[in-house]
């Protein structure tokens, strides 16, 4: 069975080898008719997408449009009007000395490319990537999340009905269909997924040296300097409740992992807190309404294992209730648990939140630094000194003032993470970049041969070499002229 | 005899040294000591200082581990250096500048820019062909992208090791910039740490076992590799100059011993023959009758080495086809420029990167065949076209899949500093050279600015369908499209 999977799935990537080696994928023409399908397919089959998403992750539709939908379309928008000035060539400057030459930068399709989805946003993570692979040339294999079912059926069924299906595959399947991918050899392998994960696959990728783009996750905090005009503070609490539970109940890479506040100003937050999760929630832990739910027992399991702990449990100042049957859990305020809890080690991909309270937000820098760099760091605040402070001192894929999560859709900034968080970055021309091989190519012409850069050496040419390297032109001239230069040179290295 | 009293020589750098080394820097990098403009500077100018002050010792140094002829030592390793340190001495305010990008009305009001900031501390990974430039050039990037470094030189070539080693240690901070010299055991214990960017210069192989090690803690790599970096010859080129920059692609740049030095030729069988001749006249010119008296051609690196070449040239199939030159002198390491004919395409000289002064010519009935041979095999870190048909020149852009192009000339487009310098496929990952340098040791870090005002309710739940329609039309930045929901339309 499985030598039989094997089989059918090396048949798959030697007929993507074989459509990039025919170059189809290579025109303009074709990667814009695929963009095209794919925000076709997104249109035409909206609701199915809204069913899939609220099969797998119970996400409302408005989340999904905001989340998913929303971003696919505009990212497929903007690659349409934009791939053909992304793949013409960038000219170079060329020093005089290379005179006459013209030299320029041609990006060039990389092959073959394999896409790990999440199952967070099982569609998104799957089309976005997609769009960056396809606007760039490359021929796609997409493995979607098992953990994410229907959105991965969705993808398997839907996409050969409007994609080129010898250009582009979906194969679905769990960790051993992975592995076989694993086998193979990819021209670029991007990954979305956990840290433990994209080790194995960066492993993998190593035998073949393929290069990898990793989008991991993190501990993403969220700096909360301490603010005055409550209609501020009301806009912090949405956007921080927002940045919490608002992404699939905190199942993402992205998401605010834990809050830190002063002493002073912590129990305000709290309340307005409070206040803005009964909003957008509701009042009955039975019945949450707007809220994404944990993807499956494994992972409900493990935050309940974390919210039982007997010294996080102590810190729980809001919520804490879980629905097994409904595979919910209620949006959750803790406050100062111990710092060596799981629940302050591990990224959470939950919707839990720590406060952790300090006695100057100044600590909050120091705090951050003592962990591995995350993907985001959140800091509301108005003081700019501090936010320098924070830009220059503290590492991680982003830093976002005074909002959550929207850097996600400015697609002139680069996403991707640093350190622990990963390495790479897409969206807007980066994913074409991400995707695409930067060739440098230098044209020269038989015309003006330098006799000096042949054998045999002498002193005349060791001077012209000095002068050209220098770009010294004036004195290349003098010493074409014949006139006698100051020997710089040190005697008896020349005979 | 008193050898059981005898304390080693140094301590062997193992785990432990490797562990303390990476603490003492991470601490050093902490301090914030590496990133300010002012000590980055003052580096890059001791570098230079270095370079200048000891030229003569690192000429001597490189014709003791390559015999490597005075002017190509000073050509291809001092004055590249030095010219690529005043590149990014002149540039480096200008790179460090945060860039402003535009955002568009899904986010506003906003503003938003790419800060540029070190990675941390960096492992450069050197080799022994240019033992000089190579190791000192992707420090210059990582120092100029304000990071801890450590260099590892090659132990081929033992002596510009050594004397990095000596002059690193004497003109630059200590504190921040080290140099661990040694072979297998010393680097494995290197490759063990955290690192948070290796760049390695050699082979494949090795370069997936550098990968691999990254891969443990995530470390991103760059790797420059090689390949066979073919020629392909047209028949309407002027054959004298042709000539000389086949022969000072080759045996010019370290006796063929170079990641991108031509590697073979692909040419017409009509053409091959007066290829042969020009190449033969341009190389007596050159390096004389007998080549491996001259001083102008480096010698093979090591005895493994020349063992690998000679290998390459043992094949009954493959001597025979030796059309010049092929004289060898163990005793000095030296191999005589030599050109063969039509080799077997199963034989070695082939099918691995040769990496010295052997150049098979591969000859086909049509020009455009060779590029469908190039792209067959694994991609190359260069790939080089003498011709004066601009439609030949065109479908090898297109079509030729290398790290780089250079277009009637060879080797040349690496000297540079506005062409990235890097590989694809197994020549390699990354790129480096000018600002490339700069970008590969650093991290773009995104920066959006947003304020209090301006807050979308649509974003936040209780989700309505009024809610949606506004989402749709703030995603897609059709301005009608928002004023038609805000208006409930």
């Amino acid at each position: 069975m499985e030598a039989e999977e094997g089989l059918r799935l090396g048949r798959s990537v030697a007929e993507l080898r074989e459509t990039f080696r025919s170059g189809r994928t290579r025109g303009v023409a074709w990667r814009k008719s695929q963009l095209r399908a794919i925000l076709k397919l997104v249109d035409d089959h909206e609701d199915a997408i809204f069913e899939a998403l609220h099969q797998d992750l119970g996400k409302h539709p408005v989340e999904v449009y905001r989340d998913e939908i929303g971003v696919v379309k505009k990212s497929a928008t903007n690659s349409l009007s934009c791939v053909e000035k992304w793949m013409a060539p960038k000219k170079g400057q060329l020093p005089l000395l290379f005179f006459p030459a013209r030299g320029e930068v041609l990006p060039e399709p990389l092959g073959l490319v394999l896409i790990f989805v999440p199952w967070n946003f099982p569609i998104a993570l799957a089309l976005d990537p997609l769009m960056g692979a396809i606007s760039a040339g490359n021929t796609v294999v997409v493995k979607p999340s098992e953990l994410a079912p229907a959105c991965s059926s969705f993808l398997a069924n839907t996409l050969p009905l409007y994609l080129d299906s010898k250009a582009v595959k979906v194969i679905e399947g769990g960790t051993d269909i992975s592995q076989q991918l694993l086998q193979q050899k990819w021209d670029k392998i991007f990954f979305t997924g956990s840290t433990r994960v994209g080790r194995i696959v960066m492993s993998e990728a190593a035998k073949h040296l393929t290069p990898v783009t990793l989008e991991l996750g993190g501990k993403c905090p969220i700096i909360l300097d301490t603010l005055s005009d409550p209609s501020e503070i009301k806009v912090a609490a949405k956007r921080i409740a927002g940045g919490k539970w608002g992404p699939c109940s905190g199942q993402a890479c992205i998401a605010i992992d834990y809050l830190l506040v002063e002493q002073k100003f912590a129990s305000t937050m709290i309340e307005f807190l409070k206040k803005t999760i009964s909003r957008f929630y509701g009042e009955n832990p039975k019945n949450l309404k707007n809220l994404s739910r944990i993807v499956n027992k494994h992972q409900f399991e493990r935050l309940r294992n974390i919210l039982e702990d007997p010294s996080i449990a102590a810190s729980i100042i809001h919520g804490g209730s879980l629905d097994e049957k409904n595979l919910t859990i209620e949006p959750t305020i803790l406050l100062n648990p111990p710092l060596d809890a799981d629940i302050m080690t591990e990224e959470i991909f939950g919707p839990l939140l720590p406060i952790i309270t300090l006695t100057n937000i100044q600590e909050s820098i120091e705090f951050i630094n003592s962990r591995p760099k995350p993907l985001a760091i959140y800091a509301f605040t108005k003081n700019d000194s501090f936010k320098k402070k924070i830009l220059a001192e503290t590492s991680s894929g982003s830093v976002t003032f005074n909002d959550t999560m929207i850097q996600f859709v400015c697609d002139s900034l680069p996403f991707g993470g640093v350190g622990q968080s990963g390495f790479g970055r897409y969206h807007g021309k980066y994913s074409f970049d991400t995707f695409s091989h930067e060739k440098a190519v230098l044209h020269r012409s038989f015309f003006l041969d330098l006799e000096p850069r042949y054998p045999p050496w002498n002193d005349f040419k060791m001077q012209f070499i000095r002068f050209a390297y220098m770009f010294d032109y004036l004195r290349i001239v003098l010493l074409l002229l014949g006139y006698k230069l100051k020997k710089i040179f040190s005697p008896g290295h020349l005979a | 005899m008193a050898s059981e009293d005898k304390k080693p020589k140094a301590a062997c750098f193992d785990g432990e040294a490797a562990r303390s080394l990476v603490k003492e820097l991470r601490g050093t990098f902490d301090a914030g000591k590496t990133k300010s403009y002012e000590w980055r500077v003052s580096q890059l100018k001791s570098l230079l200082k270095l370079t200048k002050d000891h030229e003569d010792d690192i000429i001597d140094a490189l014709r003791s581990d390559l015999s490597k002829p005075v002017l190509e030592a000073f050509v291809s390793e001092i004055a590249m250096l030095k010219s690529s340190c005043e590149f990014t001495l002149k540039q480096l305010k200008r790179w460090m500048v945060p860039e402003k990008v535009k955002t568009s009305i899904t986010t506003f009001p906003s503003s938003a820019e790419i800060v540029p900031e070190p990675l941390g501390i960096v492992l450069v990974i050197s080799a022994w062909n240019y033992p000089f430039l190579l190791s000192l050039d992707p420090v210059i990037g990582a120092i100029a992208a304000g990071n801890a470094v450590v260099l590892k030189p090659s132990e081929i070539a033992p002596a510009t090791s050594s004397l990095l080693a000596k002059l690193l240690g004497e003109y630059m901070d200590s504190s921040a910039v080290k140099v661990i010299e040694g072979a297998v055991p010393e680097t494995s214990a290197l490759l063990e740490q955290k690192w948070d960017k290796i760049f390695y210069t050699g082979n494949g192989k090795v370069g997936s076992i550098v990968l691999a090690a990254a891969a443990k803690h995530l470390t991103p790599v760059s790797l420059e590799l090689g390949g066979k970096c073919p020629v392909i010859v047209d028949s309407n080129i002027n054959l004298i100059t042709t000539a000389r920059r086949i022969i000072a692609g080759k045996w010019g740049m370290n006796n063929g011993q170079a990641c991108i030095s031509a590697d073979h030729i692909i040419t017409t069988k009509d053409f091959a023959p007066k290829l042969i001749d020009a190449l033969k006249v341009e190389l007596v010119k050159f390096y004389g009758n007998d080549p491996l008296a001259s001083e102008d051609l480096s010698r093979i690196v090591s005895s493994n080495h020349f063992a690998r070449v000679t290998k390459l040239l043992d094949d009954d199939k493959v001597s025979g086809k030796i059309v010049h030159g092929g004289q060898k002198d163990q005793s000095n390491l030296k191999i005589a420029p030599t050109i063969l004919l039509d080799v077997p395409e199963d034989s070695l000289i082939m099918n691995e990167e040769i990496f010295g002064p052997l150049l098979p010519i591969v000859t086909v009935d049509n020009l455009e065949d060779s590029f469908n041979i190039i792209n067959s095999g694994e991609k190359p870190l260069a790939a080089y076209l003498f011709t004066n048909n601009k439609k030949l020149k065109e479908a090898f852009v297109r079509n030729v899949s290398a790290g780089g192009l250079l277009i009637n000339d060879v080797a040349l487009h690496i000297t540079n500093p506005y062409l990235p310098f890097g590989g694809v496929g197994e020549s390699g990952i990354g790129s480096y050279h000018g600002r490339f340098s700069f970008d590969t040791f650093t991290h773009k870090k995104a920066v959006l600015y947003r304020s209090f005002t301006g807050d979308a309710s649509a974003r936040y739940p209780p989700y309505t369908l009024g809610k949606l329609r506004l989402l749709k039309a703030l995603l897609s930045g059709n301005i009608l499209g928002i004023i038609r929901a805000l208006l409930g339309w």
